[in-house]
């Protein structure tokens, strides 16, 4: 709580020098605008990805038909997961403005207690995203290319096939004009198909256009990259106030500060979730 | 030299016991708010999306105003009341605030306006 800024000081004393107009200290500050700088990165990310989405409106995939499967669990689960990273970040954003309470009353325990729970609640995250990247990089049963460059998709009445053996075996293949062929005749196409892209890289993408993969990466990675990062300066600050050192400065302003990072780690998941995976 | 015009702001901001329990009681109380509006927004994205209503019609228009809406109401939470810039000086508010709004608006109104013109340009020469 800034308690420094909720009192009442009449306009002359606050503008006319010796007094900070602002009233938060230097550190609090410069990571506010350090924060505004990186929002704006994060905004340019975000409106390069919504140009790119108006640009190819008509063949954009539905986020609820790539992301629909849950770790351990067979079945079809759209955007279950991502709500469950969405919420994991939200609640280790509330035990970090718990621990900054904590240190405004000077209780260290707490402070700990609340910390070390924000930094496993940040691993989680981690974890969760490294999942969904290599369920995104696997893909599921993908398309053809056929022998004149056409698109050729599988269709397996609602079934999952994990073996590409099976896949060949037992799917039928429609042609990109609707025309669904079975049997022997599938086994031809499949046989003189050029190649079968399955999952989504820098260069192919069976969910849609190669965009879509792309922003995929550059976005939730950026985003991850700076919850690593976060989750680091937590880690240190944990250390520094298990061995002690802020005893002697008589307040926690360093929680605040790394509070201030991870908040805004937890902000521009909000923004990513509405617009790459609602939206 | 020890300076005495230099005013160490951390040193006060410290409350007690009382006042924790009010800031503790906010603090659930947001993290609720938060909660029940990513259920909902999870709950809606599930049943209705763009191929179910279509995406030029006005329920799926009005649903997709409505996430933007809630985003809004989330973000504004986090930054208001986790990273206690509601607290600060109305002054620190502006400086933080103002400069970005102005300008992610412009932003995102000249990024879709332009996307909007080529895929019009695209759909008139691919069909």
């Amino acid at each position: 709580m800034a308690a420094e800024a909720a009192k009442v000081i009449d306009k002359e004393t606050l503008w006319g020098g010796k007094v900070s107009p602002f009233s938060i200290s230097y550190g609090k500050l410069m990571m506010w605008f350090f924060l505004v700088s990186d929002a704006l990165t994060f905004g340019g990310l975000l409106v390069a990805y919504g140009y790119q989405r108006h640009k190819f409106t008509g063949e954009w995939p539905l986020a609820e038909d790539v992301f629909h499967s849950l770790p351990f669990v067979e079945g079809h689960f759209p955007l279950i997961y991502v709500a469950l990273m969405t919420f994991i970040l939200i609640v280790s954003s509330v035990t970090m403005v718990l621990a900054v309470e904590a240190g405004h009353r000077l209780d260290k325990k707490g402070i700990i207690k609340w910390l070390a729970a924000t930094v496993f609640g940040g691993f989680f995250f981690l974890g969760s995203q490294a999942w969904e990247w290599s369920h995104f990089i696997h893909g599921s049963h993908g398309y053809l290319v056929t022998e004149s460059g056409q698109k050729a998709f599988f269709e397996t009445d609602g079934h999952e096939y994990h073996e590409n053996a099976e896949l060949y075996e037992k799917a039928a293949i429609r042609f990109e004009d609707g025309k669904v062929v079975k049997g022997a005749e599938a086994k031809e196409v499949i046989e003189n198909s050029l190649k079968h892209v399955q999952g989504a890289n820098l260069h192919e993408n069976e969910y849609g256009p190669q965009l879509y993969a792309n922003f995929f990466f550059f976005i939730t990675g950026f985003h991850g990259f700076h919850v690593f990062s976060g989750v680091i300066i937590n880690l240190l600050i944990l250390i520094q106030v298990i061995r002690g050192v802020y005893d002697s400065r008589g307040h926690y302003e360093m929680v605040e500060k790394a509070g201030l990072y991870w908040h805004f780690v937890d902000l521009v998941w909000v923004f990513v979730f509405t617009f790459f995976y609602l939206l | 030299m020890e300076r005495d015009d230099i005013i160490e702001y951390s040193l006060n901001t410290h409350h007690n016991e009382e006042q924790g329990k009010a800031i503790r009681s906010k603090i659930w109380k947001v993290t609720a708010i938060l909660t029940i509006i990513t259920i909902a927004e999870v709950a809606v994205g599930i049943y209705f999306n763009r191929r179910v209503l279509g995406a030029e019609s006005g329920a799926w228009v009005s649903i997709k105003l409505a996430y933007i809406f809630l985003t809004l109401v989330k973000a504004g939470y986090i930054v208001m009341s986790f990273m206690h810039l509601g607290d600060e000086r109305k002054n620190v508010r502006y400086t933080i605030l103002a400069p970005y709004i102005l300008f992610v608006c412009y932003l995102i109104f000249i990024a879709l306006q332009e996307s909007e013109y080529i895929n019009a340009m695209l759909r008139t020469y691919t069909e």
